[in-house]
């Protein structure tokens, strides 16, 4: 069995080939691949509903996948499943625990079948994040649970941390903690495969981004190549007539409304025809001007805020503006 | 301006929102919908039972030899636990036998509906935290265990009513009035212990502990009776202090009275006050009992599922043997008044030698052959409860979490399954043992260790069946493990009624028990006893199997 999970260097922590999961009717996931390199810290993006716990519950061998390959740590998830997990450490994003163990011997509990306990390791975690381990678990709230398998994680070294939504009900404060933890564990040379749709939290830590939507992955990449295909949100106040920007290529959704003397737009522009905006915005007199690089905000909401097909050069005005602003995606979400 | 806003605000606060009732019938309605299955199962089986009740009496009373020899059974001490104080004996027709003999199962059946309703709608939805949305949603302190109040005394007079009519419908001769005395009685008189239930559930943090205490009572009333009636034929003053007697001592189709139902009705008036005090004075989701802090780290033992299985099992593991082995002393101790009362009967009465058989023993025996046939039910139903756990965690999400520790399949469900087995084994010795001992403790030895070690042996493999079939389901069909609670219902109703209801012979082998040899008889049915291991051996097989190849279901 140790030889199936033994791997070579360099091997991917999670490799992912074009996996299948139904549950009846309904198809959970539809021809997935995700790759996670070996330690890389990997954000798995979606929406609720898009297969993320899915595809975690396969890789810990909990699902069995209908079709497609999946490895995880060079191993089979499902056969070798009891090896692998000496090896790596999850977090669900619904932690539930035994109610009448304490906190502490919850943690307890994990470390030790995970394997090597360390008690100051144990000690440090509960202090940062300000856990009472006294506590019995039936009165922990959402956070204080979440925080019992946070430590529990931690605490174990391995190879690899499988967390889903592992930030859900914890306060700012708390988030910051546990993303110290993550660089940290990316350190020692940990992989780690982050779900989440807080996309702030993947920005901070993650290497490489993986979007799902319906059981399957609509991009991935860097963080950077992922920017490359996106666009560049520009705010200005200009003297000029709008129009004349609004029919260049690459230039989305203008609104232009009446600013004092001059006019207000906002657009978005594809970053490879920053080129040729730049002398025309200029030649309409610029009064003030912001650019701001798109957020993963802009990123999911593309995916998942309007319909993709659609999202070409000349579609309606107001439409994707809506995408662009911060109230409407949050209320998207 | 914010003095007229706050004056507003106060007028609204006193249209709306003052009332501890607000959406009580909004609640209704809800658990009439979310539950309409399970009510029209529970009614139809007990009208069922009052119907078939009546049919298989009617049947067998034909016979006027049988009919009296029934009641001379109704006389002795086995009989008076089965059925009751033993009002009408010297005329033993239809309606009387199923006031004496069938009230005491209707109510104890109802009794159990009537918790288990209580439970499910007020302790259990607030532990799980639905309660909470709905509580801020407009509904008042008290709506959802008045709700459930209501919702209950609904079930309880519609089987009322259709099952008197079934009784008159099915029975040839039998009075409306009286038919009606029965229903009604045993109606009121499980409406107490679902009273019980709402007190419990105010004290109690947690549902299954809310459950258990108010089941606990229950089987204190139980006991209660049958020892009081046991001591004087119509019942003692002991008899009075349980619930069943109330609806008892209405003496249906022999004198009826109405006024011991007004018992009921007091006691469960007194306790639903009691409760909604209790509930006025405690916090949402919080019991009586503040929980204290814990050990900040594991004892160096909780390092396998195993011993993590056995610490959630062991409490109630502990309060069950508590309980029964004292319930089980108890009734040991209670052996030579039997034995008293037997000799009575056979000096009293020669036609219940020919019954019975020469001597008091078999009587004794047959007393004894119903209390351990009680008590492996009690351990048949802790095995249900206990082979359940692995459902249970797995739908909390726990299973997911273990799981994804390097525990296998197997060794994460034989955990739980080994920690319930043990826990059915050490219950069943101390019920049983309980029993001898105090048997012994006032001098009552007919039976020895030997005799009842061999009960045990004997018993064991058909108690584990029950385990066994649960985790069964669990691995492939989890959403029907309640099935081997039918199963369990099943077997008492063979066990007590088999012979009454002369169910063919496929029928009573269905019951798990009918394959275990009478307790304390000689009879040695080697064969029946292997078929029994191999089915309590072969359905944990099939479980590991099961579980092995299947997703884990998370919610």
């Amino acid at each position: 069995m140790t030889s199936t999970t033994r791997r070579a260097p360099g091997t991917p922590a999670i490799e992912i080939h074009d996996l299948h999961k139904s549950f009846g009717t309904v198809k959970a996931l539809d021809g997935l691949d995700l790759t996670v390199a070996d330690g890389q810290v990997a954000g798995f993006l979606g929406p609720n509903g898009a297969g993320k716990s899915t595809t975690i519950r396969v890789l810990l061998g909990l699902l069995r996948s209908d079709a497609g390959s999946a490895r995880i740590l060079g191993g089979h998830p499902w056969r070798d499943a009891v090896a692998l997990h000496r090896r790596l450490a999850y977090v669900p994003g619904d932690v539930s625990l035994w109610p009448n163990l304490t906190g502490g011997e919850a943690i307890d509990y994990l470390t030790r079948l995970r394997g090597r306990t360390d008690a100051k390791r144990k000690a440090e975690l509960l202090e940062r994040f300000e856990l009472d381990p006294t506590k019995k678990a039936a009165t922990y709230s959402k956070g204080n649970r979440q925080k019992v398998a946070l430590v529990a994680a931690l605490a174990s070294r391995v190879d690899l941390l499988v967390l889903d939504e592992p930030t859900s009900g914890l306060d700012p404060l708390m988030e910051a903690v546990f993303t110290d933890y993550v660089r940290e564990a990316k350190d020692q040379g940990t992989s780690v495969l982050l779900s989440s749709h807080i996309l702030s939290e993947v920005e901070k830590v993650c290497d490489t981004v993986t979007i799902i939507r319906s059981g399957r992955a609509v991009e991935a990449g860097t963080l950077d190549e992922l920017r490359h295909l996106t666009r560049t949100s520009v705010t200005a106040v200009v003297d000029g007539d709008p129009s004349a920007i609004e029919s260049l290529p690459g230039v989305h959704g203008l609104v232009a409304t009446p600013n004092g003397a001059g006019t207000r737009v906002t657009f978005d522009v594809d970053n490879a025809s920053m080129g040729e905006l730049l002398p025309a915005i200029g030649a309409l007199g610029v009064r003030s001007l912001t650019a701001a690089p798109p957020s993963l905000e802009e990123l999911f909401m593309r995916h998942y805020g309007v319909d993709i097909a659609s999202d070409e050069p000349g579609e309606p005005a107001g439409r994707h503006s809506a995408v662009a602003t911060p109230e409407h995606s949050a209320g998207a979400r | 301006m914010s003095a007229a806003v706050a004056a507003n605000a106060v007028t609204e606060q006193g249209r709306a929102g003052s009332s501890t009732l607000t959406g009580t019938w909004r609640l209704v309605r809800f658990i009439v919908r979310r539950d309409r299955v399970r009510i029209v199962v529970w009614a139809a089986s007990v009208v069922a039972f009052y119907a078939y009740f009546t049919f298989a009496l009617d049947t067998v009373f034909a016979d006027p030899v049988a009919r009296q020899g029934r009641a001379a059974v109704m006389e002795t001490p086995a009989g008076i636990v089965m059925g009751g104080p033993g009002y009408g004996l010297d005329d033993y027709t239809t309606g009387v036998a199923i006031a004496n003999e069938g009230i005491v199962w209707m109510v104890l059946a109802l009794a159990v509906m009537s918790i288990l309703h209580v439970v499910r709608h007020t302790r259990a939805e607030e532990e799980s935290g639905r309660s909470e949305l709905v509580r801020a949603a407009g509904v008042g302190r008290h709506a959802p265990a008045t709700a459930a109040v209501i919702t209950l005394v609904a079930m309880q007079a519609l089987i009322a009513v259709v099952g008197a009519l079934a009784m008159v419908g099915v029975g040839s001769e039998l009075d409306v009035v009286d038919s009606f005395g029965v229903t009604i009685g045993s109606g009121l008189s499980a409406l107490v212990f679902g009273a019980v239930a709402v007190v419990f559930c105010q004290v109690m943090e947690h549902g299954r502990g809310a459950m258990g205490a108010s089941l606990a009572v229950l089987g204190l009333a139980f006991v209660v009776r049958a020892v009081g009636d046991m001591r004087e034929l119509g019942g003692s003053t002991l008899s009075w202090f349980s619930p069943f007697a109330w609806a008892q001592q209405m003496r249906s189709f022999v004198d009826l009275r109405w006024w011991p139902a007004l018992l009921s009705v007091a006691a469960t008036a007194m306790l639903l006050w009691l409760g909604s005090v209790l509930a006025s004075r405690r916090d949402f989701g919080g019991g009586m009992v503040a929980s204290r802090p814990g050990r900040a780290g594991a004892r160096s033992s909780l390092r396998h599922p195993f011993v993590l299985a056995w610490q959630q099992q062991r409490g109630a593991l502990m309060w069950s043997s508590l309980g029964l082995g004292l319930m089980w002393f108890a009734t040991g101790t209670l052996m030579p008044e039997i034995g008293t009362m037997i000799g009575d009967i056979v000096a009293d009465n020669p036609a219940a030698e020919q019954i019975f058989g020469p001597g008091s023993s078999a009587l004794s025996v047959t007393f004894l052959g119903v209390m351990i046939l009680f008590s492996a039910l009690c351990c048949a139903a802790y095995a249900i409860v206990m082979g359940g756990r692995p459902n249970g965690e797995e739908r909390a999400g726990r299973a997911e979490l273990a799981l994804s520790l390097p525990v296998s399949r197997p060794r994460w469900l034989g955990s739980q399954l080994l920690a319930a087995g043990l826990g059915t084994v050490v219950l069943l010795g101390v019920s049983t043992y309980g029993m001898w001992l105090g048997a012994v403790t006032v001098g009552w030895t007919d039976q020895t260790f030997a005799d009842y070690t061999v009960v045990i042996v004997n018993y064991l493999p058909a108690v584990l069946v029950y385990l066994g079939l649960t985790s069964a389901l669990f691995a492939w069909f989890p959403r029907f493990t309640g099935v081997t609670w039918a199963l369990l219902a099943y077997t008492f109703v063979v066990g007590m009624f088999g012979g009454l209801f002369e169910l063919p012979d496929w029928a009573l082998r269905l019951s798990p028990f009918d394959w275990v040899p009478g307790p304390f008889l000689d009879d040695v049915a080697v064969g029946d006893l292997i078929v029994l291991w191999a089915v309590a051996v072969a359905l944990p097989v099939l479980a590991f199997v099961g579980f092995r190849r299947r997703d884990v279901v998370t919610t």
